[in-house]
């Protein structure tokens, strides 16, 4: 989201470095057009003008073809201007000839002609290219199709200069979308706000600070710092405030949706936590590795996926959720089983011991896999984000996660409040040998929640697949992390494990943005040590008598 | 009050010191490169190295083994010893760095013009020995005093301190703080105005020895103590201890400073030996690691820490030469073996099996 911006702010002051000159060449091409009057094809004189001579004659003699014939879309002309974008335009003896492989033809008048010996090349430097591209732009301005013209506007943002706006005009008023409408009325003033008359910028002036894009605060930066009218600068810093207020809502925004997807993915982290530890009492220093295998159980698929099926490869996460589940509520089963029941009651020991099954996951894991990160790529429909803002674009994958994320809470929460698992879980839990005596077999009820929570690990490496790297130290970095959301949380139920999650992401992210990502980090860790010397038992603590 | 030795500890203790303070030595230095009695600089150095290791080991023990609190954090403070000497060291080098200039060399490459606050006493070796001591004993106290006054125990607190290594590693990776960021510091020349040579690097091998059998000597005084039973008794039930009229808060204090000071002392000892300190030293895996020293010895027994400290590095050197790959599959069986099958660790097995023999001979 960032880059994107950035790199159209990047644009946007190169195009404007171009700017005086073509406020110049914008004069020849109007004189031009008033003493030819409007001639509605491509002669093969303009075709000429515009592929020889030095560069400013021919950039003068584009835009004069252009305001002389645009409004019907001259179709000549733009497969002129493609063709001399693509290089396939050659010059010999005062004719212009479009080559496509073999066949030549006559740039002006479209008919087939040899191509006589001795034809030159025409080469195009980078202000021709550009100035080419802007006319490609404008010339799409009256195609039929919207989303065309919408894309045409945006093109133009970056390359448009004074000798366009006869065109644009033209464009608005031929516009009926009101959306496409308003773009142009933009895209006009960001043109007009470096016109020669001093009125004209004024009212462009005026008219931008209704923008709401980046582009639009770098350019109002850019013409504050060469307007010398103070009438037309006092309009500028205005609109500027303005814009930028605008803009800072998307920051805002942004900082907060960014917040909430680290709560989300730190959510789903601890979400298996909650049960393994919160209910079970069980310190698992391997959760980061189960979250691991269930990101390569999504490699896996991908993969398979690619190699089987390439067709259906957007369908590959649906797949990989349940697998991601499974491979990783086996392993837990297994560690469960073989490991953890001898050491329940012994937390510091079930520490170490669930730390040395972490070390022998990532170990077989780079055995397999390598060491190197693999590469797990977002299907079509993850890929991509939605505009909400000029400068605050939500990405799918990260959506897609916040809602997986709630999902996942809702089936867990159903799973411990509704089911006959749940029930028993709570009650092994609350009193496992009362528990045992009413016929529960607790050493399976053990198994499964083991599993249950380790396979939410897995569905939490699934997640993070689609927006992170997927490497055998995967689940190194999130482990402290998510073990801070449990004990900030409280143990024994999900609502502390929500909060805890969700607040812990955005308040990362808030002091990241003041301090920069190590000392936010340190920070937060230092909020939670203050916080647990308040509330020994997080959050929401459960009410008890117990002197321990 | 107990002995703290018996005569045949006393006399182990006479073979340890002899062994570390003559043979070693006389081994490496003076018995010639091609005979067969010499012992190569690679094995001193390692040995040494491994010393080290053992006072953590060692310090781990009392905290974990004789009180029953859990640090994963303990890394930390061996680091804060051992960045205090690294200070000190980078100093010494003087003009002979890469730049030639009196900063260190990654100040320049910052281009510092002038040395931070924190290194203010740095060029004096009494002023840094006593910041190796102070700088993690306040640091303990004060997280210490915060934590088991709010009664975090158990869990809760393993994870706190593991929290703590792991945010002042991340401060350490920031070249901002003043401390080489993710190098730290390397290439030492001096101590003291002595360059370190094979020599230098004995007589700090016999130092370490030294000082961990001074440490042990003392943690057998405070085990066999008074307040060394309440310890253990805080271990055992904490809230019967408080309900007697102890305050737990005190015994509990004091010997985690103790330890996290013991933790700093064998840094700086470890630092000038292996010629680097960067923040690796403080990840939370190398903080687990020393407990796991503690566990495969055998916890809650003096000898035990030190002999795990020797069996776990040892191995790691042989396995990071022999088999690099299935290293951590050792290590993490470890793990699991130590806590499933032998809780009080090879020190424990020792003793069961020297019972089985002299029940089997009566």
């Amino acid at each position: 989201m960032a880059q994107g911006s950035w790199r159209r702010v990047g644009q946007g002051r190169r195009s404007l470095g171009t700017g005086l000159l073509t406020l110049l060449l914008a004069a020849l091409a109007l004189l031009a057009t008033l003493a030819h009057g409007p001639a509605h094809a491509l002669t093969p004189e303009q075709a000429l003008k515009i592929a020889e001579g030095d560069s400013d004659e021919r950039i003068a003699a584009l835009a004069q073809a252009l305001s002389a014939g645009a409004d019907q879309a001259d179709p000549a002309l733009g497969a002129f201007v493609e063709a001399l974008l693509a290089d396939e335009v050659k010059l010999a003896g005062g004719r212009v000839f479009i080559v496509q492989g073999d066949a030549a033809r006559d740039a002006a008048t479209g008919q087939a002609a040899p191509l006589p010996e001795g034809a030159e090349d025409v080469v195009n430097n980078n202000r021709i290219r550009r100035a080419l591209e802007a006319a490609r732009s404008a010339l799409q301005l009256f195609s039929s199709d919207a989303a065309e013209r919408s894309r045409a506007i945006d093109g133009l943002k970056d390359g448009a200069d004074e000798a366009l706006l006869p065109l644009i005009d033209r464009a608005m008023a031929a516009e009926r979308e009101p959306g496409l409408k308003d773009k142009l009325e933009q895209l006009r003033a960001a043109v007009m706000v470096s016109a020669s008359d001093p009125a004209k910028r004024l009212q462009a002036a005026q008219l931008l600070g209704e923008s709401g894009q980046p582009a639009t605060r770098a350019l109002l930066l850019e013409r504050l710092g060469v307007e010398d009218d103070a009438g037309v600068k006092a309009a500028l810093t205005a609109s500027l405030a303005a814009v930028e207020s605008r803009l800072a809502w998307g920051e805002r925004l942004g900082v907060l949706f960014s917040g909430l997807s680290l709560g989300s993915i730190l959510l789903l982290v601890a979400l298996g936590l909650a049960i393994t530890y919160g209910l079970m009492g069980v310190i698992n220093m391997a959760h980061g590795e189960l979250m691991m295998i269930g990101a390569y159980a999504t490699f896996l698929v991908q993969n398979l996926f690619r190699q089987f099926a390439p067709g259906l490869f957007d369908a590959y996460v649906l797949v990989a959720i349940p697998a991601s589940f499974v491979a990783a509520a086996l392993v837990g089963a297994l560690m469960e089983r073989t490991v953890i029941r001898w050491l329940y009651g012994r937390p510091l020991e079930t520490l170490l011991a669930t730390w040395g099954i972490s070390l022998i996951l990532m170990q077989t894991v780079r055995s397999i896999f390598g060491a190197q990160n693999v590469a797990v790529e977002n299907p079509s429909w993850l890929s991509g984000g939605l505009q909400v803002l000029p400068n605050l674009t939500l990405p799918w994958n990260r959506l897609f996660i916040l809602l997986f994320a709630a999902l996942v809470l809702v089936g867990v929460a159903l799973l411990i409040s509704r089911t006959r698992l749940g029930l028993f879980v709570r009650g092994v839990t609350q009193n496992r040998r009362m528990a045992s005596c009413v016929g529960v077999n607790t050493a399976r009820v053990d198994t499964y929640a083991f599993a249950l929570g380790a396979g939410i690990a897995g569905l939490a490496g699934c997640a993070l697949s689609q927006v992170g790297n997927v490497g055998p130290d995967l689940g190194q970095g999130y482990i402290v992390d998510s073990f801070m959301v449990v004990v900030l949380g409280g143990v024994g139920q999900l609502a502390g494990t929500v909060y805890a999650g969700l607040g812990l992401g955005v308040l990362n992210k808030l002091l990241e943005g003041w301090q920069g990502a190590v000392l936010a980090k340190i920070m937060v860790l230092v909020l939670i040590v203050l916080f647990i010397q308040k509330r020994p038992q997080g959050i929401f603590a459960l009410k008890g008598r117990s002197a321990d | 009050m107990d002995k703290p030795l018996g005569p045949r500890g006393w006399t182990g203790v006479l073979v340890a010191i002899v062994l570390i303070a003559v043979v070693v030595p006389v081994l490496n230095l003076l018995v010639p490169a091609d005979s067969v009695f010499h012992l190569d600089d690679f094995y001193v150095s390692l040995a040494g190295k491994i010393l080290c290791y053992a006072i953590c080991a060692l310090a781990m023990d009392l905290i974990w083994g004789y009180t029953g609190i859990l640090s994963l954090g303990h890394g930390l403070f061996f680091a804060l010893g051992g960045y205090a000497m690294g200070m000190y060291l980078m100093r010494q080098i003087g003009t002979d760095g890469q730049y030639r200039s009196e900063m260190p060399d990654f100040m320049v490459f910052l281009n510092w013009k002038e040395f931070p606050w924190h290194w203010a006493l740095s060029d004096s070796f009494v002023a840094q020995m006593l910041l190796v001591v102070l700088v993690p004993g306040v640091l303990a106290f004060v997280f210490g005093w915060f934590a088991f006054r709010s009664r975090i125990k158990g869990v809760y607190f393993s994870i706190i301190t593991q929290a703590l290594t792991f945010a002042a590693m991340l401060l350490f990776f920031r070249n901002e703080t003043g401390f080489g960021g993710n190098n730290g510091f390397t290439d030492f020349k001096r101590i003291l105005g002595v360059p370190i040579d094979q020599q230098m690097k004995v007589l700090l091998f016999v130092l370490s020895g030294l000082v961990l059998v001074g440490f042990f000597l003392m943690s057998r005084f405070i085990v066999g103590s008074k307040a060394g039973r309440v310890l253990q008794a805080i271990r055992d039930a904490e809230t019967r201890v408080m309900f007697s009229g102890y305050d737990p808060v005190k015994y509990k204090l004091a010997i985690w400073t103790l330890s996290a000071v013991m933790c700093g002392v064998a840094g700086a000892l470890y630092v000038p030996q292996v010629g680097i300190i960067n923040p690796g030293e403080m990840s939370p895996a190398a903080s687990i690691e020393i407990a796991i020293w503690a566990a495969v010895g055998g916890r809650g027994t003096l000898i035990g820490p030190i002999v795990g400290a020797f069996f776990v590095n040892g191995a790691k050197s042989w396995f990071t030469v022999a088999f690099p790959e299935f290293w951590l599959f050792f290590l993490g069986a470890l793990f699991i073996a130590v806590t499933l099958f032998l809780p009080n660790g090879l020190v424990g097995l020792w003793r069961k099996l020297m019972r089985r023999g002299k029940e089997g001979e009566a």
